[in-house]
Formats: structure tokens, sequence, C-alpha cells
């Protein structure tokens, strides 16, 4: 039987062109590869090659003619023995199979939603023997307990070994778990993240530290488009257990290259899951829970904070669950929200608004993604006032986003606008005046509070 | 002229060279499969064809051995079949159907077969340099012995990851076999245009990292040329880097018009050069096989990627539900 040779698509886009020339005519021999027509495309004039080999039957299209639908017959093709003649009528384009119309996605849906239910569960029980800790050692304590107890996991970055650590996070690794587990990298982002995802697709568990976040776009490309979406692309054969980890944020007078909050960037991207804690004992209890995790985990820390001392509980193996925010304060006519270093300012205008009778409830997210929308929500139906408190920028922030899911989801609770306090809109200036300008205040905060509350 | 013959007697035995010839056969009628099922609108987006390269991954698959590893671009149906991923499976993903390894969610440009040690495609140029770099990382670290082939063309070789890359699997002797696949054109520059030396190979040396270039048209030769990588990351020396000189006789992708080079320059390649070709007239000449056995392969072959073809278009769309899986593990 005669082959059909049919007007091809050769774009992502193609659905008709123009069937410029004729290179074959009727009777040819050819054979795979020939070129056997010009067709001009949506942009460009490509040439068509024969992708069986036989004798040129009939052209059914004259060279010239436009608005070819793809996969119209415009030739066809004999096989051995074959004669020409009985080819078959022209036919109109029989179009590609449509994918079924997708439904709308439903996500989470509205009206049938469940009452939210806040977080109240202690993160450790009641009467556990708890001891001071700065944030610096709860992080190197999370990481030695796992390395200790999972032989594939390792920590990768500048100058986390001999060194000790820029940030002397990683103190005293190397002498417990030698060079093989603890490594120095050249100053390559780029080229050590994409490595530290290569084993990671090969079944290690790497934590990688970048010195700070702000070095950590060099590496992006590989953190998102390698590390992120690997489950997804190889349909869940595929993932990619990681942490990546390091100082997020505003240091102190560091000027705008060193000076960036990317928690609602990675916030952004399905198959990462963000974590940016504020106290010690979640550095430790997530930390340990974000190196188990089989996913790609950021994990945002802040040079400030970790000096600070807080209570970590005397566990042999405490964790915080991702995904769980934490009620720092229970409060009665708003409620602020806020995460990592911000809540410094949450917590301390909590402190202020007392004073003046206000009594705030301060939530701690922790984890960014996901999100405990729940306790949010529930706080927010119970206040009918919200704040958020964030250091990066204001647009396209994580207070951004609450605000629409609160007005989305508790609009009919809201006694007023939800206020997102947030870093300014400018790079983070040198000047010691201007940086502290650039960066959210406590009396920002208050300030927020009392306009919401009307006061 | 006919196609160049190889100088010295090959070392290679009729079967291999009937084995040779069938994977590289299967790799080039798959892609013209491929490249019709595009034209029909069957398969969508981008789609990049390795016709001409078939002697690269054939020859390097050969040289391999059960656990080696191996990594490459967007360009990657070739590299999928070599390792012996289902033809199926393949041609399955290029129609985004739930028969395709990703379920119809990855396409062309990112399949996955961890059974067969095959760790993508990936579209974004380069960046497999480092991931390769990092399973052999792994391999290092796991002491397992085995080695990874991490491919890239002559576009990627001017990224600067592939640099940081070989500076780290040197001071780390990671048992990794960069192969640049070179066919000459960076999409649509020309190597002239766009690369400082025309000896990518080379550019191991700042790093101490061996290389050396092979005509990839030529399956014996790829297949000598990756004996002597593999030993050499095997036994603990670190990285090697093999250029190997092919040429792709289509476009980037399927919507590439090719005004970059001539007709002329295409049309001498495939009459001169083409690696199926050699083979089959080594099989001919050395009495291996006859026209007669030629053409039963051959039916072989197309009935292979018919059926892959058939399948492709049976196998269902991706459930609706499948848009909200594998996202988090």
């Amino acid at each position: 039987m005669a082959i059909e040779i049919l007007m091809p698509a050769l774009s992502p886009t193609m659905e008709e062109g123009t069937l410029a020339k004729w290179l074959v005519k009727e009777g040819d021999e050819v054979s795979s590869g020939d070129i056997i027509a010009e067709i001009e495309t949506d942009k460009a004039t490509m040439e068509f090659e024969a992708v069986d080999e036989g004798v040129i039957g009939q052209l059914m299209v004259a060279e010239g003619t436009e608005n070819v639908a793809v996969n119209s017959i415009i030739a066809t093709l004999l096989g051995e023995g074959e004669e020409a003649g009985a080819a078959p009528a022209p036919v109109a384009a029989s179009t590609p199979p449509a994918p079924a119309q997708a439904e709308a996605p439903v996500a989470a849906s509205a009206a049938a939603a469940p009452v939210p239910v806040m977080n109240l569960e202690p993160d450790w029980p009641e009467g556990t023997e708890v001891r001071e800790q700065t944030v610096r050692e709860a992080l190197r304590d999370a990481m030695a307990e796992e390395m200790r107890a999972d032989e594939d996991v390792y920590l990768m970055g500048e100058e986390v070994a001999e060194y000790q650590g820029a940030y002397k996070i990683s103190q005293g690794l190397l002498d417990d778990f030698g060079s093989k587990r603890v490594i120095d990298t050249p100053i390559t982002e780029h080229g050590f993240a994409g490595i530290a995802v290569g084993s990671a697709f090969a079944g290690l568990k790497p934590i990688v530290e970048f010195m700070t976040f702000n070095f950590a776009m060099q590496a992006i490309d590989q953190i998102i488009n390698s590390a992120a979406k690997t489950l997804y692309m190889s349909g869940g054969q595929m993932g990619c257990p990681i942490v990546f980890r390091g100082p997020n944020g505003a240091a102190a007078r560091v000027g705008a290259q060193h000076s960036q909050d990317y928690a609602a960037w990675y916030s952004q991207v399905p198959g990462l899951k963000v974590v940016m804690p504020y106290s010690a004992s979640d550095a430790k209890g997530l930390l340990k829970a974000a190196i188990r995790d089989p996913n790609p985990v950021i994990f945002l820390e802040n040079e400030i904070l970790y000096g600070r001392s807080f209570e970590v509980p005397v566990l042999k193996d405490f964790t915080v669950e991702i995904g769980k925010a934490r009620v720092w304060r229970e409060g009665e006519d708003v409620t602020i929200v806020s995460f990592g270093i911000g809540m410094q300012y949450a917590l301390e205008a909590a402190d202020r608004l007392a004073e003046d009778g206000i009594s705030a409830e301060v939530i701690d997210l922790r984890s960014l993604r996901p999100i405990d929308y729940d306790t949010v929500l529930a706080s927010v139906m119970k206040t009918n006032r919200c704040v958020t408190v964030e250091e990066g920028w204001p647009v396209g922030s994580i207070g951004n986003h609450l605000s629409a899911t609160i007005m989305e989801k508790a609009f009919d609770y809201l006694d007023a606008p939800v206020i997102n306090c947030t870093g300014k809109d400018v790079p983070m200036p040198y000047a010691a005046n201007l940086e502290k300008l650039a960066l959210v205040t406590t009396d920002e905060v208050v300030a927020a509070v009392k306009q919401v509350t009307y006061r | 002229m006919a196609a160049k013959k190889a100088t010295k007697k090959p070392n290679v035995s009729g079967d291999e060279l009937k084995e040779f010839y069938k994977e590289m056969l299967l790799i080039r009628r798959f892609e013209e499969k491929a490249g019709q099922l595009y034209g029909m609108g069957l398969i969508g987006g981008f789609c990049h064809l390795y016709i001409g390269q078939e002697a690269v991954v054939v020859g390097l698959e050969a040289a391999a051995e059960e656990g080696d590893k191996r990594v490459t671009s967007y360009r990657d149906h070739g590299h999928m079949l070599a390792c012996g991923m289902d033809p199926n499976g393949v041609m399955a993903e290029l129609t985004g159907r739930e028969g395709g390894y990703s379920k119809g969610k990855g396409g062309s440009m990112h399949m996955f077969s961890k059974e067969k040690h095959f760790y993508g495609g990936h579209g974004i140029v380069g960046a497999q340099v480092p991931i390769g770099a990092g399973l052999a990382f792994a391999d290092k670290y796991k002491g397992n012995g085995r080695v990874t082939f991490a491919y890239f063309g002559d576009g990627a070789a001017n990224q600067g990851q592939v640099y940081e890359t070989f500076n780290m699997a040197a001071i780390w002797d990671l048992p990794v076999i960069f192969v640049i696949e070179n066919n000459q054109y960076a999409m649509g520059t020309s190597q002239a245009r766009s690369t400082s030396s025309p000896d990518i190979y080379t550019r191991g040396e700042a790093f101490g990292i061996p290389g050396q270039v092979v005509d990839g048209m030529d399956v014996l030769a790829v297949k000598e040329a990756g004996e002597k990588a593999v030993a050499h990351c095997r036994s603990g020396n670190g990285p090697y880097i093999l250029e190997v000189k092919t040429y792709r006789y289509r476009g980037h992708s399927m919507s590439d018009p090719a005004k970059y080079r001539t007709r002329e320059e295409v049309q001498r390649v495939r009459e001169e050069r083409d690696p199926i070709e050699r083979v089959r007239e080594m099989l001919l000449e050395g009495k291996h096989a006859t026209e007669e056995d030629l053409k039963a392969m051959d039916k072989e072959i197309k009935a292979v990627v018919n059926e892959s073809a058939e399948f492709s278009k049976t196998s269902p769309l991706p459930a609706e539900s499948e848009l909200w899986t594998d996202i988090v593990a």
C-alpha cells in the first residue's frame, strides 16, 4: 500500500504552512533522509526529508500552495513493486489528537474547607530537661547527630572543613567525621551545587553550605532546574534528598550584594521545601528533619541569630516537623505572623503592645513551603486582624501571599486590612543610618498593629 | 568516495559488529520515526534528534560495565536506547503518554531510568556536567568501582560550570569520563565562530585531566577510546576527557531551518562518513553478514520501532490527577 506523506508540523506552534517548493517529481526514487520539499512555517523555510524509501507516487499539493494544514496528505510514496495512480483522494487535514481539556485545578476548595485548627502542640513534652544553647551550636549538633546516624550524609561547602566554617557552624565536624565527609570546596557555587545534586540523585544525602545565600544565586539553576524539578520530571522515579543551608538576609553593614532575604524567592518553587528557623530548638529540630527529608530543602539561617541563645530540649533525637508553625504567644486582639529574624521584631512589638493593653498572638511560620495555613487562619478567625513581618522586599513577599490567602479563606472574619511589614523596596545601603531605615523595625510593627486595631 | 576504511584490521568479532550495526540502526530508525511523529503533531515542543551521532553512544556503551552511570543533555534519545531502555517507554514519553518513562510528565528532554543508571536528559546546556561529576562523587564515596559518562556538546563546552567541574573532578579524582560530543554546531553557531581553540579535548590540560580526540563516526575507534578512558577512571586515576568528533544530520531541533550550513556539507558527511554505512560495509566485506542478513536485521528493527510508535499512540494520556503527584516525595 502507498505510504501517505503528510504535511509536517515543523515547529512547536505550527498549524499550517506553505508548500514552497517540491524538490522531487512523480516517479523519483527517494531514500530516507532525502530532501523532498521546502516548507515555509510560521518561522522559517524548512527542508522536509523523506522518512521512508520508495518512489514518489503522486504530488497532491502544488508548489506555492499556502495554508496547507498540518497532517493533510501532500504526496504518496510507493513501496517496492507498487505502481503510481492508486493514490487515495486528498482528504482534509486530520487534526492532531487534542489533549482532553483539563479541568481547572481543584486546589483546596474554599467552600468545603474544614475549620482550620491551630497547631498548639508543644515541640517537646512538658517536663523535658532543657538547656540554653546558641543557634550556632544547635545547627552543628543537628549535623553531627545526623552524620553519626547515617553514613550517606556529608557536608560540603566553602571553608566548612579546615577553616571550621566561615561562621563556625561546622566547628569540629572535620575532626569528628574526616575529610571524606566534611569537604572543602573551591569557590565555585554553581559547580559544587551541581555535584552535590548529582550525588543526591545517586543516593547520598548532601548538606551543602553556602557561605551566604547571596552566593547561591550562582547556583540557583542547579537548585531549581535540577534539584527541585527532577522528581516531577522523572514521574516520581528519582528524587533529590539534599539540604542547601547557610545564612540568609541582612547581616550588618555588608551592603547590597551581601544583604538579601531569599525567603519569598525559594518559597515560590514547587518541589522545594523551605524552612527559616528563628530559635535554636527550631534550628536543631528542623535541620535534622531537613536532612532526613527525601526532598531538596532550602534552610535559611541568619547571621545575627547565630550567637543568640534559646532553650533546647535535652532529648536523644529531637526533630521538628517541617510545615508546622509555632505559636509563641497566644493573644486576642491581633495576629502577628513572622519567621526568621522577623520574629525578633514581632516578639518585641508584642511586649510593647501588651503595655498598651493590646493582646497580640505571635506565630512563627518556621516553614515557608509548605506553610501552615491552618494555624494562621485559625488565629486570624479569632483575632480578626493580622500583621505580617519579614525582612525581605515587599513585592511578592510572603506577607503578600498570606494576605491573599487570608482574604480568600477568612475574608468575613477580617475587621481591618492585613498589613505587611517588610524591608524597604531598595537595595541595601551601606551607611548605618540608611541601613537602619531599609530594614523592618519593631516601631513599624507596633504602628501597623495600632493601625489594624484602630488605636 | 566510499566510507573511509579502517587502516588496520579491526580487532572485533562479527557478532559484535552486528550488535553495533543493530544498535546504531535502532537509534536511527527510532529518530526518523520520532521526526515523523513530530511532523504529525503527536510529539510536541522541542525534539532534538541524534541522527548521525549514533556511533558515539554505541561505542561508549560497549566500553561500559553493568552499574556504570550516564547522564546527558536534551539530545538524549540515542543514549537511552543505547543503555537498554525500552523504545516503547521512550517513544511514549515523546508523545506525552502514561506509558512513557516519566509518565508523560518529562518529555523528550527529561527522561530517567534508575534501573539502567540513566540520570537524564537535562534541558539546561551544561548543567548535566557537574551532575555527572556528582554521580561519580557518589560512586567514589561508596567505593563501588563504578564510572560515570557525562556527555555534553561542543556548545556546552563553553559553559562556566564545566570548568568548575573539571577543577573539582581533578582535585577529588572523580571517576568521570567527560564525553564531548562535538557535532560542530552549538545550535546554529559553528565551532569556528564560538570556540577559541579547535581542540576542546586539550581544555583539561590546565586541570591535569588527560584528554584525547576520537573519530566519532567510527564506532570501533570510539569503543577503543572508551575502554582506555574507563580503565583510567576505574583504576582511580581521576577524570578523563574524550572529544568525539561527530556530526548531526538533522537540525538542532525540529524547528531548525539549518541556514548556517550548506546542504552539500551535510550530504558529504552522509555519503563519506556515515557511521552505520561504515559498519555495514565491514560486515559485508568481512563476510560476517550477507545482504539478506542485513535486510532481516533492518526488518527486525523496523518492527521494534513501529511497535514503539504504535505504543506511543495508544498509550493513554496521563490521568489528570497526575498533575498533582510527584511534586514532593
